[in-house]
């Protein structure tokens, strides 16, 4: 039986205002535990939640950016649940009335664009945080993150494979980079993702039972998780088997979900209007306003970096979705470097050098000025290619403009015709052989012979010369 | 009337974490039927044209700028939880799976 998958995704994004959502406290992450909290937050008797203007905005700001309908009349609501990181025993929500509906993002495929609808953003708070240690009897609760403003995307089943999702997500997580609205950092826990996955026979129109999978802490996490639970499902469905509807867990060391103990009974969270927040009317103007101070977002960046940089399709979209890379582009290129270089310089050894430490490009401050620097030493014979590569890994470990590190560290090329003529005379010493092959007409001989001098070196020595100098000198031999 | 029975009792009392059991779920459902009964006249009310409403006060749009104001002691915090460690609250083992 052939199965279509059906997925959809929950994402909540903490937005990066300096307060919480409905209190003062400072929504700093990182900070001592339980020191940021206060009657409101904590849910102590008496307090009154009064909105944060700033994550408002944000809200409404993401809302356009998915090109939602913002609501004019919005209100918040009570969603009931008892855990312990929740000291209210209920958590302030949206249910019926949320800021934002009805928007959509588009996936750029190979030629063909894939929408996928958004069906609502709301803004909530966030829980505090659970700490587990192993042999434990108890687990620790820190409530600074008690009350820090979320914004949740949810987006319609309208996702196919594992490989949509996670392009839906580096696709949402670069708008809201753009946004400049969160700080989309998975590993403090600010951006966070749910999904819905169901299978159906392909040709039916109604949706299979769906399971959630949750406990997905990278993108990466969502595709495994998406791909596994895909496999269950089509394997249960071809048994004759039924799917139940349940949450489940992913497992990023056994690489599975686990069904969680299936709760007594289904969630009743018993959404009622927050009686402590009055509604909210958005002017149609002020949303203009906001809409107005959109800045550009990655669709037309890329767009534009196609065009006015000629760039592929391709480097256009791995450049925009990532800000920080877009924006080390851009700059490099604004002090005059040629688009195309840069492009490959971060395309290649700046990202290799990311995912190989698994490092976000922001974290390393690389200055648009140490790319152009870069460039230009190689376009005028300071630095040879591998030289380059070796300046451009110790400009990322040390965070050094290259310009600097040629002066400090002797990385000079060497162009010195007497060094270059005793290297040379040296390596053709030392391989006899391979000069005599050369002689007879085999040029790998003399790429042999090149790469030796380069090493004896240490990568220094002006390639293209020394080339020049081998030639000359096995031809003298010769004659 | 009797629309509230035992079983919704139990229902919501779970629901709230209360333990209630025995003669108090009948004794409780009927109390319930009555405030039921008492808030049932408002379905007397013509509320035809009436937009319905979540708020009652004549206020939209309480906002407060995002500028910070000072937090409670961590000391006091903690101090108010039925059982601590260090700077922690402490609960009753959470798995989380």
């Amino acid at each position: 039986m052939t199965c279509e998958i059906i997925i959809g995704l929950e994402v909540h994004v903490q937005l990066r205002t300096n307060t919480k959502l409905f209190c003062g406290c400072a929504a700093r992450f990182g900070a001592p535990p339980n020191s940021q909290t206060c009657p409101v937050c904590l849910g102590l008797p008496g307090a009154l939640p009064v909105l944060n203007e700033q994550a408002l905005a944000w809200g409404i700001r993401v809302g356009l950016a998915l090109d939602c309908t913002v609501a004019p009349l919005m209100k918040f609501d009570r969603k009931h649940y008892f855990y312990p990181d929740l000291p209210k025993n209920f958590q302030i929500s949206q249910y019926d009335r949320p800021l934002a509906s009805n928007g959509h993002v588009d996936l750029e495929g190979e030629g063909a664009t894939k929408r996928i609808r958004i069906r609502r953003v709301h803004l909530e708070e966030d829980a505090g945080k659970l700490l587990h240690e192993t042999g434990q009897p108890v687990s620790f609760v820190d409530m600074n993150r008690t009350g820090v403003p979320l914004l949740e995307i949810v987006s319609e089943p309208d996702l196919r494979t594992s490989e949509d999702a996670y392009q839906y997500l580096v696709e949402l997580k670069a708008l809201l980079q753009y946004l400049d609205v969160s700080t989309c950092n998975m590993e403090e826990g600010s951006l966070r993702c749910d999904t819905n996955i169901s299978l159906r026979p392909a040709g039916q129109e109604t949706l299979g039972v769906k399971v959630e999978v949750k406990n997905l802490n990278s993108f990466r996490a969502v595709k495994q998780a998406l791909e596994f639970e895909a496999g269950r499902q089509g394997a249960l469905l071809s048994r004759g088997e039924r799917i139940l509807q349940e949450t489940r867990l992913w497992n990023a060391h056994s690489l599975q979900t686990d069904s969680m103990r299936s709760k007594e009974e289904a969630a009743d969270y018993r959404y009622f209007p927050e009686p402590d927040l009055v509604p909210f009317t958005i002017e149609a103007a002020a949303v203009e306003q906001i809409r107005r101070k959109l800045p550009e977002l990655p669709a037309q960046r890329r767009l534009r970096y196609q065009q006015t940089y000629q760039l592929s399709a391709y480097d256009a979209q791995v450049l925009v979705q990532q800000r920080a890379l877009a924006e080390l582009f851009e700059g490099a290129v604004r002090l005059g470097a040629k688009p195309k270089p840069v492009a490959n310089w971060i395309m290649g050894g700046f990202m290799a050098y990311l995912n190989a430490k698994r490092l976000e490009p922001e974290s390393l401050q690389v200055q648009p000025e140490w790319v152009v620097h870069l460039i230009e030493l190689v376009d005028g014979g300071t630095l040879s290619g591998t030289m380059a590569k070796e300046v451009f890994l110790a400009m990322l470990e040390r965070r050094v403009d290259p310009a600097e590190l040629v002066r400090e560290g002797g990385l000079r090329q060497i162009s010195d015709a007497q060094t270059l003529e005793r290297i040379a005379h040296e390596v053709l010493e030392q391989h006899p052989k391979s000069a005599e092959d050369y002689a007879k007409g085999k040029a790998n001989a003399l790429m042999f012979l090149v790469g030796q001098a380069m090493k004896r070196s240490s990568g220094k020595a002006n390639p293209q010369q020394m080339t020049e100098i081998l030639k000359r000198k096995v031809g003298e031999k010769r004659a | 009337m009797g629309v509230v029975t035992p079983e919704i009792v139990k229902h919501v009392a779970h629901l709230a974490r209360m333990r209630v059991e025995g003669e108090a779920l009948t004794q409780l459902a009927a109390q319930l039927d009555e405030i039921l009964d008492y808030v049932r006249k408002l379905q007397a009310v013509a509320t035809d044209g009436i937009e319905p409403t979540s708020h009652v006060l004549p206020l939209t749009n309480v906002q407060r700028p995002d500028a910070p104001r000072p937090s409670l002691d961590p000391g006091t915090v903690v101090a108010l939880a039925p059982a601590r460690s260090g700077p922690f609250l402490s609960v009753p083992k959470v798995l989380e799976a």
